[in-house]
């Protein structure tokens, strides 16, 4: 009976000292959106003492506008991330639903509204063709959607013929989105509303809803939470399907900022989407980050380009500057992951 | 006594290969309600494998299952789950990044009430930590205190606990363990052997795997010997000694298996 007030060595491990180092690791652990809020703030602050247009109200607007494309892409790219996949064919799926949009109201006279739903419709089956060559058919995300990548630009290609749809034969439907409207002294568009809606909602299915667990379990370990009892194919579905549908969103969103329908725009944005992911701290690995962390790295993005431009920075060199912050984003990620691993 | 009884789980012939390997070769099992099954064998003897042919984790390649007398054919653990058979396995299906509450009701969880649950489907967060909390707590782990710590940052133990905890919350017939107690103080394991004789009293099924002679002799009923993917034979603490025991389990001794049966359907 002497040993009863014992601890056991599992509690006695559980309870040895942390090193400082070791605190930040693990509170950056939980909460992964810390490090990309601190990276925005500091080159906010940056950028402004380089040059006092940065923060006006006009600029802030314009950084916004630039980056709801990538944003709207990028929640998507967040769904896809979290299970631990990755989608190349983000962008080509939203210009191939443009010029589906574009085609279908500016050549066949189709209502806008009705060749709205024809497009969100093509972006569920492009989203459900990725899911299932994923979660049926068990195919690699990254070849899968390098495959379709090819297969969607090249039908965005054919049924554009090299044209582009102007604005003006779109009619105001497909165009809304570019409606500026004034709040305070910032000019916000309607498409950049419906992004930041895109997020709201989905932080919020993510947080909330069993559906946002379900994503994070498998993401993290797909057979854990198939014994779990967790449908691991029908989540995966729904999570292309769904991010199919907010690719198709972003094209709207593209139409109303290009002002037409053109398959020359955001030919970048495969891979800007996927930097504001993991810019944002969501871990290639899935299962962890979340769309408060990509907002961030979205705006992380817009705000070096437009500041590094506005401090007459050559292109080339906001490039590089990007390139680096991802590099140092993964790596990050990896010293934070260690955190678990070490327990 | 048992004659009569009908078994809460039952298994006849179940085969599963993997490729040239045969993991079980033919293996019959019965559990009634109100008693522990322990299942022994040597590593390798397709203890593992067997209960996951059972809850539906492994589709087994010959065999039947019956629950209370009715054939079922589990394909995913989920429909194991919706006929009440819980499960603890070796490898423990808990998702590391999210935090215990969440994997304790991963999978089933519960909603608010009234519209914020029916329409905007939102989770009960402070219900479901409540009632982890609760079950956590029965099973002693001192020092699990935080609902909301993320199972990545417990410790092998405390993740042990926390898959028991998930286990006997939603069982409602049949509770497998798979070692449940590999990882686990000795405290915590004598916790875990009070949780198994409350679930038996209950009137719940316990089938417990487990390398613990002594563990397996305080708390079954009966024991199942597996021995290179068949079964060798089904004793009681009373009928044997552990050391008998071991000995059918490594080949030295071995015995009629008085409960083989036919196909009593
Ligand atoms: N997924 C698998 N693929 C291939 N072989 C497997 C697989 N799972 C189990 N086996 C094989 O089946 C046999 C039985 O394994 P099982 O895990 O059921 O043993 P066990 O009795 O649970 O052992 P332990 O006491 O070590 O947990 C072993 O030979 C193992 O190599
Ligand atoms: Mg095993």
């Amino acid at each position: 009976m002497t040993h009863t007030v014992q601890q056991t060595a599992a509690e006695a491990f559980r309870s040895r000292p942390l090193t400082p180092l070791q605190r930040v690791q693990r509170v950056l652990h939980r909460h992964p959106a810390i490090s990309p809020l601190v990276v925005l703030i500091g080159a906010v602050i940056v950028f402004a003492l380089i040059n006092d247009r940065f923060l006006q109200p006009a600029n802030l607007s314009l950084i916004l506008q630039q980056v709801s494309i990538i944003g709207a892409l990028a929640v998507g790219q967040t769904l896809i991330v979290l299970t631990a996949g990755i989608d190349l064919s983000v962008g080509a799926i939203m210009i191939f639903v443009a010029m589906v949009m574009g085609t279908l109201a500016g050549e066949a006279g189709v209502p806008g509204v009705l060749a709205f739903l024809v497009g969100m419709v093509v972006g569920a089956l492009a989203g459900l063709l990725n899911g299932v060559l994923v979660s049926v058919w068990k195919l690699p995300p990254f070849i899968v959607t390098l495959g379709t990548l090819g297969i969607f630009t090249a039908l965005a290609l054919l049924m554009s013929g090299g044209r582009a749809i102007r604005g003006d034969q779109l009619g105001g439907f497909l165009t809304w989105t570019s409606t500026t409207f004034a709040v305070g002294p910032f000019q916000l568009t309607v498409g950049v509303v419906l992004v930041l809606v895109l997020y709201a909602v989905g932080a919020y299915a993510l947080s909330q809803t069993a559906w946002g667990r379900h994503v994070y379990a498998v993401g993290d370990d797909p057979a854990a939470a198939r014994l779990a009892g967790i449908r691991t194919t029908r989540v995966l579905l729904s999570v292309y399907i769904t991010a199919g549908v907010i690719f198709a969103l972003s094209a709207w969103v593209l139409i109303g900022r290009v002002g037409a329908a053109t398959t020359n725009s955001a030919v970048d944005a495969n891979l800007d989407s996927i930097t504001a992911v993991v810019i944002g701290g969501t871990s290639l690995f899935g299962g962890r980050g979340g769309l408060i962390g990509t907002l961030i790295g979205a705006l992380i993005v817009g705000v070096f380009r437009n500041g590094l431009a506005l401090a007459r920075v050559d292109v080339l060199w906001q490039t590089l500057a990007i390139g680096v912050l991802i590099i140092a984003a993964v790596s990050l990620d990896q010293w934070i992951r260690r955190a678990g691993a070490q327990r | 006594m048992r004659e009569q009884q009908r078994p809460v789980l039952s298994a006849r012939g179940l085969v599963k290969t993997y490729g040239a390997v045969v993991a079980i070769d033919g293996v019959d099992l019965d559990l009634y309600a109100g008693e522990v099954l322990a299942v022994i064998g040597d590593n390798g003897a397709g203890k593992s494998t067997l209960i996951k042919c059972l809850t539906g984790a492994e589709v087994p390649d010959v065999g039947t299952i019956r629950v209370d007398g009715n054939e079922v054919r589990f394909r995913r653990p989920q429909d194991a789950q919706e006929v009440g058979i819980e499960t603890v396995y070796q490898q423990l299906s808990l998702a590391p990044a999210l935090d215990i509450a969440s994997n304790v009701f991963l999978g089933r969880e519960r909603r608010r009430p009234g519209i914020l649950g029916s329409v905007f489907r939102m989770l009960d967060h402070a219900g479901m930590r409540k009632e982890a909390a609760e079950k956590v707590d029965s099973l002693g782990i001192r020092t699990l205190q935080d609902i909301t710590q993320v199972v990545e940052t417990l410790s092998g133990g405390q993740r042990q606990a926390v898959a028991v905890a998930r286990a006997t919350a939603f069982g409602s017939r049949v509770v497998v363990l798979d070692e449940p107690t590999a990882a686990l103080g000795v405290r915590e394991t004598s916790q875990v052997l009070d949780v198994i004789r409350e679930l038996k009293a209950r009137g719940l099924g316990v089938i417990l795997i487990s390398h613990n002679m002594p563990n397996v002799f305080e708390v079954a009923d009966r024991i199942q010997i597996q021995r290179l993917g068949r079964r060798a034979g089904v004793i009681t603490p009373e009928s044997h000694t552990p050391a008998e025991a071991v000995a059918i389990m490594t080949g030295a001794v071995t015995v009629d298996d008085e409960e083989e049966t036919g196909d009593e359907a």
